[in-house]
C-alpha cells in the first residue's frame, strides 16, 4: 500500500539516483518540509518553540554533525560541548565585531609586532564591522571546523577508546579557554556573553524581543540545508570514503582510500554542523551562555545517546534522536511535575534512570536505533495489508 | 635550602599523593577491561554510589524516602539507628556485589559479543542510571563522610620542615594532608593484596586466565559468567575504596563521580591492561598537573588541572599509542 515502487518508472540517470526514489516517499518528504515551513509558524506559541522546537532543531544539527563522525566515519568523540563552545564564541565575535589588537609600544623588550618580551602596550590592529547573523553562523561553523581539524590529527595515530579519551582534550581545553580567555567574551565583567539583537531582511533573529516564528524559521532553514548538505555529502564520494575508514581501516587503505583525507575531511565536516549547532544554540536559543554551565561534558554525552538511540550512521535517525532526547525531558516534567505533583527533583533524577535505562534498552535490543525501527516499519507497511 | 625548592618538593609530595587517589579510581577499569574487554564508564559513578550507599547505611537513611515521601505524602527519613563504620563498610559490600550480580545478568549478558564501542556506551548507558538512582535512594544534597580517618595538616611535618628553611626566609613549612598520607598507604596496601590475590589464590589465576584468553580459559573449565561477576565485585570493592577516600576528601557529591573522567587520561598513559601502568601513569598525571599549575598556571590564569592531564596524555598518545605499558598492537594505518 504505501512505499510501493511499482508503476514508478525510471527514464534518466538522474531520476534513477535521486535521493528518494519512491514517489510516495518523496511525497511525505514534501509534505512534512511544507508542514514545518507553512503550517507550524501558524499555530506556534513562545512556550512551544523554546520548550520544543528550537531546541530539536538545533539539536537535531548537531546531532547530524556527530553522527558523520561517530555513525559514518567511526570515530567516537566526546568532545562535542567544546566544539559547540567554540561555535557559539566564534559567532559571538563576528556578531559584535571581531577586534585583532597589536603590540604598539613594548617596553625593555624585543618587539615582535604580536608577542612582546616587556611591558607591552595593546592597540587595536583593526576592527571587523558587525556582520550579520546568518554569515556569523556560518562563521562560527568554520571556525569550528578549523579547531576540529586540529583536535582531529591526532586520530590518524590512535583509534577506538584511546581517541575517545583524547577527544575528551578538546572538551575540557576549549571549555577551561573560553573561561580564561577574556578577549573571547569581549571584557565583559561577568564572563558570560550576551547575544545583542541582529536583523535578517528586517526581522530579529536575535536579541530578547525576537518573536518565537522568526526564531523557529531561521532554526528550520539552516537546518533543512544543513541536512540536505549532510545528506548529499554522505552519499557521495566523499560519505562512502568515510564509511570504509568505518567498517575497516586497513581494507580502505588498500583500495585506494587515503585515511588521512577521510578521517580529517570528517573531522571538519562534523565540527562544521557542531559549531553551527552551538551558534545557533547560544544565539538563538538561550541568548546568554556562560560556556560551564552550557557547554559541559554533559553536552557531549547527550549528543552522543541522540546519535545511539536515533540510529548511527543516518540522517533520519539524528531527527529521531534529538526529538526523543529534547522530549523526554519535557513529557517526563509534564507527567511527574504537573500530573503527580511530585518535587522537580524526584523528576531529574527518574530523567537520569530513564535515560540510562533506555540506553542500555536500545543497545540491546535495537543497536541500530530508532532509524532501524522505521526502516521495519517501512517494510511492513509496503506489504500491508497482505503480508504474504 | 631556598623556601622555592622547599615549594617545589612540596608540590611534588601533593602530586604524588593526589596521582595514588587517580590511581586508585584507574585501578577499577584495568581490573575489568583486562577480565572481560570492557572499558567500564561507570567507574567513577560506582564510587559515588558505594559511597553514598556506605554514609546511608551509617546514618540509618531510609532508602528512597524522598519519593516515598512525596508519593504516600508521609515524612520519613532516618530509621534512627547509626551503624558502626566497619559493619556499613561491609554491608556497602554487599551492596556491590549485588550490583556486580545484577550488571551481569540483567546487561552483560545481553551484550556478549558486541562491538567495544557498544559495550562502552552500554556503561555511559549505566552510569546515567545509576547517578539517578543514587540521588533517588539516597538524596541528592553534600553529605561528609567520616570513617574516623584522621585528616588536616600535619603539624610534626610543618615544624620540621620550617627549620630547613634559610634563616630569616618567609617559610612556614611543608603542609601535606593527613588524609592524603592514608589514602596512600591504603592505596598501596590494596595494590599488594590484589596482587597477592591474582598470584596465589586460586580464583585469581582463573582471573589472569580470563585475561590472557577467553576462549583458552574457557575450555580448561573456568566459568566465564561467575569470573565476571567477580570481577565486577572487585571494581565494586575498589571502587568502594575509592568513594571513601575520595569522599572523605572532597565530600559525597555528585563531582565524585567526575574522577571517573580523571582516570581516563590515567588510563591512556598506564595502558588500558596494565595495573603497574595505572600507578605509575597516576603518578605522572598527579605530579605533572600540580607541578604545571604551580609553575606555568599563574601565567596563562590558573585552573590547568581541568585540562592539563588530557593534553599531557593526548601529547603522549601521539608518540606512544599503546600507552607506557599496554599490549603493543603493530599495526599501520
Amino acid at each position: 500500500m504505501f512505499y510501493r515502487e511499482a508503476g514508478d518508472f525510471k527514464t534518466s540517470y538522474a531520476a534513477d539516483g535521486q535521493t528518494f526514489p519512491i514517489a510516495f516517499d518523496r511525497w511525505r518528504y514534501m509534505i512534512v518540509v511544507a508542514i514545518g515551513f507553512l503550517a507550524i509558524p501558524l499555530f506556534i506559541t513562545e512556550y512551544m518553540a523554546n520548550a520544543v522546537l528550537i531546541p530539536f532543531l538545533i539539536w537535531s544539527v548537531i546531532a547530524i554533525g556527530l553522527n558523520i563522525l561517530t555513525g559514518y566515519c567511526g570515530q567516537v568523540s566526546l568532545g562535542t560541548g567544546g566544539f559547540m563552545a567554540v561555535g557559539a564564541y566564534a559567532c559571538y565575535k563576528f556578531m559584535t565585531g571581531l577586534d585583532v589588537w597589536y603590540v604598539s609600544a613594548c617596553e625593555g623588550g624585543a618587539n615582535l609586532f604580536f608577542l612582546c618580551t616587556g611591558v607591552a602596550t595593546y592597540s587595536v590592529l583593526f576592527e571587523l564591522p558587525e556582520f550579520n547573523i546568518a554569515f556569523s553562523v556560518l562563521m562560527g561553523g568554520l571556525t569550528t571546523a578549523a579547531v576540529g581539524l586540529l583536535f582531529g590529527l591526532p586520530s590518524l595515530r590512535i583509534k577506538g577508546f584511546y581517541l575517545a579519551v583524547a577527544t575528551l582534550a578538546a572538551q575540557f581545553f576549549l571549555v577551561w579557554l573560553f573561561n580564561k580567555w577574556s578577549w573571547a567574551y569581549n571584557y565583559s565583567a561577568s564572563g558570560q556573553i550576551n547575544a545583542p539583537t541582529r536583523e535578517l531582511l528586517g526581522f530579529e533573529i536575535t536579541g530578547p524581543t525576537a518573536t518565537a516564528e522568526v526564531k523557529y524559521l531561521f532554526c528550520l532553514t539552516i537546518l533543512f540545508l544543513m541536512a540536505w548538505l549532510a545528506r548529499n555529502l554522505t552519499r557521495g564520494r566523499l560519505g562512502r570514503s568515510w564509511m570504509a575508514i568505518r567498517d575497516m581501516d586497513i581494507a580502505a587503505e588498500i583500495i585506494g582510500v587515503n585515511p588521512l583525507k577521510a578521517k580529517l575531511s570528517a573531522f571538519a565536516v562534523s565540527s562544521f554542523f557542531v559549531g553551527v549547532g552551538g551558534a545557533l544554540f547560544f544565539s538563538v536559543y538561550l541568548g546568554a551562555v556562560e560556556v560551564g554551565e552550557a557547554f559541559g561534558i554533559q553536552k557531549s554525552f547527550l549528543a552522543l545517546f541522540m546519535i545511539i538511540i536515533g540510529g548511527l550512521g543516518s540522517i533520519f535517525g539524528s531527527f529521531a534522536g534529538a526529538a526523543f532526547i529534547v522530549l523526554m525531558p519535557v513529557l517526563l516534567k509534564n507527567i511527574m511535575v504537573g500530573g503527580f505533583g511530585w518535587p522537580t527533583d524526584i523528576a531529574a533524577h527518574f530523567e537520569f534512570i530513564i535515560l540510562g535505562g533506555l540506553i542500555i534498552f536500545f543497545l540491546i535490543v535495537e543497536p541500530h536505533g530508532l532509524a532501524a525501527l522505521w526502516r521495519t516499519l517501512k517494510e511492513k507497511l509496503r506489504l500491508w495489508p497482505f503480508p504474504h | 635550602m631556598s623556601p622555592t625548592f622547599l615549594y617545589t618538593v612540596e608540590v611534588i609530595l601533593n602530586g604524588l599523593m593526589a596521582g595514588v587517589m587517580y590511581a586508585l579510581v584507574a585501578l577499577g577499569f584495568v581490573l575489568i577491561f583486562k577480565a572481560s574487554g570492557i572499558f567500564n564508564y561507570a567507574q567513577g559513578v560506582m564510587a559515588l554510589f558505594a559511597a553514598l550507599t556506605l554514609v546511608g547505611i551509617q546514618q540509618g537513611q531510609v532508602p528512597f524516602s524522598h519519593l516515598i515521601n512525596a508519593v504516600f505524602g508521609t515524612d520519613i527519613h532516618h530509621f534512627g539507628w547509626t551503624v558502626p563504620t566497619l559493619l556499613a563498610i561491609l554491608l556497602s559490600l554487599c551492596v556491590m556485589i549485588l550490583f556486580a550480580w545484577l550488571v551481569n545478568r540483567l546487561i552483560l549478558r545481553h551484550l556478549v559479543n558486541q562491538e567495544p564501542i557498544i559495550l562502552f556506551m552500554a556503561t555511559i548507558g549505566l552510569a546515567y542510571f545509576m547517578e539517578g538512582l543514587g540521588d533517588l535512594m539516597w538524596g541528592s544534597d553534600i553529605k561528609r563522610l567520616d570513617v574516623g580517618l584522621p585528616s588536616g595538616g600535619s603539624f610534626w611535618l610543618e615544624d620540621v620542615t620550617a627549620g630547613w628553611a634559610a634563616e630569616g626566609s618567609e617559610y612556614y613549612g611543608m603542609y601535606i594532608d593527613l588524609l592524603d598520607v592514608w589514602a596512600t598507604m591504603i592505596a598501596v596496601t590494596l595494590v599488594i593484596v590484589l596482587t597477592l590475590f591474582s598470584q596465589y589464590t586460586k580464583t585469581g589465576r582463573a582471573l589472569r586466565a580470563v585475561a590472557d584468553d577467553h576462549q583458552a580459559a574457557l575450555s580448561v573449565g573456568i566459568s566465564l559468567k561467575a569470573i565476571w561477576v567477580i570481577v565486577w565485585s572487585i571494581a565494586g570493592f575498589v571502587a568502594l575504596v575509592a568513594g571513601i577516600m575520595w569522599g572523605a576528601k572532597l565530600g559525597v557529591q555528585f563531582s565524585l563521580s567526575l574522577i571517573a573522567l580523571k582516570a581516563l587520561p590515567v588510563l591512556m598513559l598506564g595502558g588500558f591492561t596494565s595495573i603497574p601502568g595505572a600507578i605509575v601513569g597516576g603518578l605522572i598525571i598527579g605530579v605533572g598537573e600540580k607541578l604545571f599549575e604551580f609553575s606555568i598556571g599563574p601565567m596563562i590564569g590558573g585552573a590547568t588541572e581541568n585540562w592539563f592531564a588530557y593534553v599531557l596524555a593526548l601529547l603522549f598518545l601521539v608518540f606512544r599509542p599503546q600507552g607506557l605499558f599496554g599490549e603493543k598492537i603493530i599495526e599501520r594505518v
